[in-house]
């Protein structure tokens, strides 16, 4: 074999390398946005439950934030992607004895990534939830809103405003987080960058590209976010 | 003191009978139990003695290693947060910008690349890495100190060069971990000492103390105690994040859970390491903010 320049191994197509990372950085990208509604909505719930006066509710919340904090993030990610086909076999097996069950290492990856993702980003909602004084409350039940109405006119553009900075480093660790799901075969950025990296033996080449590619994400998001916040800022502006 | 206290308002009385939300609660917290339940029985049930006499030794090594691991890469990651951070301080302009890049890369890119990086990555340049060596004194057969052993341990001078260094994982976890870790404790540092107020630095210049006094006997004590929980936050994510040099073929705790599980096909070697994970986490965690109660002592009121 010849030996290849570094610029035909970094070309597009079939000789070349970067079209497989370029598809890889888009799974990358599809796999945080999938997860990030789903950790959002699973977070702002564990934060109102945390504030609730029930504390059978709170001990419930706190015991998912503790558990899903405490688990490594590769832990949780192998727990789920090796136990659910077991779990899962052995409750099918009553109804269909002969199937097997394998769990698509994008979806497992989301439910984890949701899982871990929720548990930070509901301790950012709790501090911003009490950062809001008890009277935005009493003053949206004194005009006659209902409690549901309250929080969304009242309460949570509030909080999004609040809670924006620190739901920001949730996604930043989402987004590197992600790189963890190729340990289990999801051709992610970091899993197309070492496939190249044995196949061509550059590995260090390869490598520095999946690092820049994700500290390129890492700026367009830094880029995204500071629009959204000039764009709320303007909200508050015209009030 | 007695006069604030009658202030504070009553926490209003406990809803009586089943509002909606109890019954969540009380449903959420059936079902954790039922979990925890479930766990139990399963370990219980599963309870193999020929996997526990097989592994749990291995275990107990691989826990040795991620403490080793978490414990040197956070010293050495300290040592080398200070320049770092006196960069980020500084005001030349390019000491700061380099700071700036060296954090920007090491907490913008994830901890898994910058392993490959350092493990496989710096296998692309083995020639060069061999190149550059320098003797030094080695106690040779150092492991045969053991008494019953008879062959001789001795020193001698050997040539050691860097790839003797970068081709155990270990130690390329270990580097790894130690500049990631410095990018973050440089920027923990940094808040900390901007944190304490400029005053502080002109009261005590006007005393006539110099600036690395000032920095040793007013600041460091008042920065450390608002970078006590953040250093302990760190201290925690390594923990857990030194769960991934397993990928790169160290035998720590995650290590040798993989191995067991990749021998027995049994879920209980991940459902084991979990619980040790889980139970270090808490045992920092309340040990931080004990430390937090005790220091912060003097600033009650």
């Amino acid at each position: 074999m010849p030996a290849q320049s570094i610029w035909t191994l970094l070309s597009w197509g079939p000789e070349g390398w970067l079209d497989d990372i370029a598809y890889g950085a888009l799974i990358t990208i599809a796999l945080a946005l999938a997860t990030l509604p789903i950790g959002l909505a699973i977070g702002f719930f564990i934060a109102l439950a945390k504030q609730s006066e029930e504390p059978s509710l709170r001990l419930a919340a706190n015991i998912y934030t503790t558990v899903f904090r405490g688990l490594p993030e590769l832990v949780t990610l192998f727990l789920f992607f090796f136990g659910m086909p077991i779990l899962l076999q052995h409750l099918v097996r009553y109804f269909r004895p002969d199937t097997t069950i394998d769990v698509n290492s994008f979806v497992a990856g989301m439910i984890v990534l949701a899982l871990i993702f929720s548990s930070y980003a509901s301790e950012v909602f709790l501090s911003a939830f009490r950062a809001i004084p008890k009277g935005q409350y009493e003053g949206g039940y004194a005009i006659g809103l209902s409690n549901w109405l309250t929080m969304r006119k009242v309460i949570v553009p509030q909080l999004l405003r609040i809670a924006f900075p620190g739901l920001e480093n949730c996604w930043l660790s989402l987004l590197k987080d992600t790189s963890l799901v190729s340990v289990v075969g999801l051709a992610e950025t970091l899993r197309n960058a070492s496939i190249a990296a044995r196949v061509t033996k550059h590995a260090f080449l390869f490598f520095g590209v999946a690092s820049l590619v994700f500290l390129g994400l890492a700026v367009l998001s830094s880029f995204a976010t500071s629009a959204i916040l000039r764009s709320l800022g303007r909200q508050e502006a015209q009030r | 003191m007695s006069a604030t206290a009658t202030m504070v308002e009553r926490p209003p009385p406990r809803a009586r009978g089943w509002p909606r939300r109890r019954i969540a609660g009380y449903a959420l917290v059936c079902l954790w139990i039922l979990f925890g339940i479930g766990i139990v029985s399963y370990l219980f049930l599963a309870w193999n003695p020929d996997f526990f006499a097989k592994y749990a030794p291995a275990y107990l090594s691989g826990l040795g290693v991620t403490l080793a691991l978490v414990s040197i890469s956070m010293v050495l990651g300290a040592i080398l947060s200070v320049p770092v951070a006196y960069g980020r301080m500084s005001k030349n302009r390019i000491l700061s910008g380099l700071a700036y890049c060296y954090v920007y890369f090491f907490r913008g890119t994830p901890l898994l690349v910058q392993t490959y990086l350092v493990y496989y990555g710096l296998g692309s340049f083995r020639q060069e890495l061999s190149a550059v060596g320098f003797y030094m004194p080695v106690i040779s057969n150092w492991f045969q100190l053991l008494p019953h052993i008879s062959i001789p341990a001795g020193l001698t001078i050997e040539r050691v060069t860097l790839w003797d260094f970068f081709k155990d994982a270990f130690n390329c976890g270990v580097f790894a971990f130690a500049l990631n870790t410095a990018a973050y404790q440089a920027e923990i540092l940094r808040g900390a000492i901007e944190s304490v107020p400029r005053g502080q630095w002109e009261g005590a210049a006007s005393l006539g103390l110099h600036k690395l006094q000032t920095l040793r006997k007013i600041i460091l004590p008042q920065a450390l105690i608002v970078a006590l929980r953040p250093y302990g936050n760190e201290l925690i994510l390594m923990v857990k994040a030194s769960a991934i040099v397993a990928i790169i073929t160290v035998y720590d705790l995650m290590g040798n859970a993989k191995l067991a599980f990749a021998n027995s096909f049994d879920i209980q070697a991940y459902i084991w390491v979990a619980l040790v994970y889980l139970v270090m986490v808490e045992i920092l965690r309340h040990g931080v903010e004990w430390i937090e109660r005790r220091i912060t002592v003097h600033l009650k009121r």
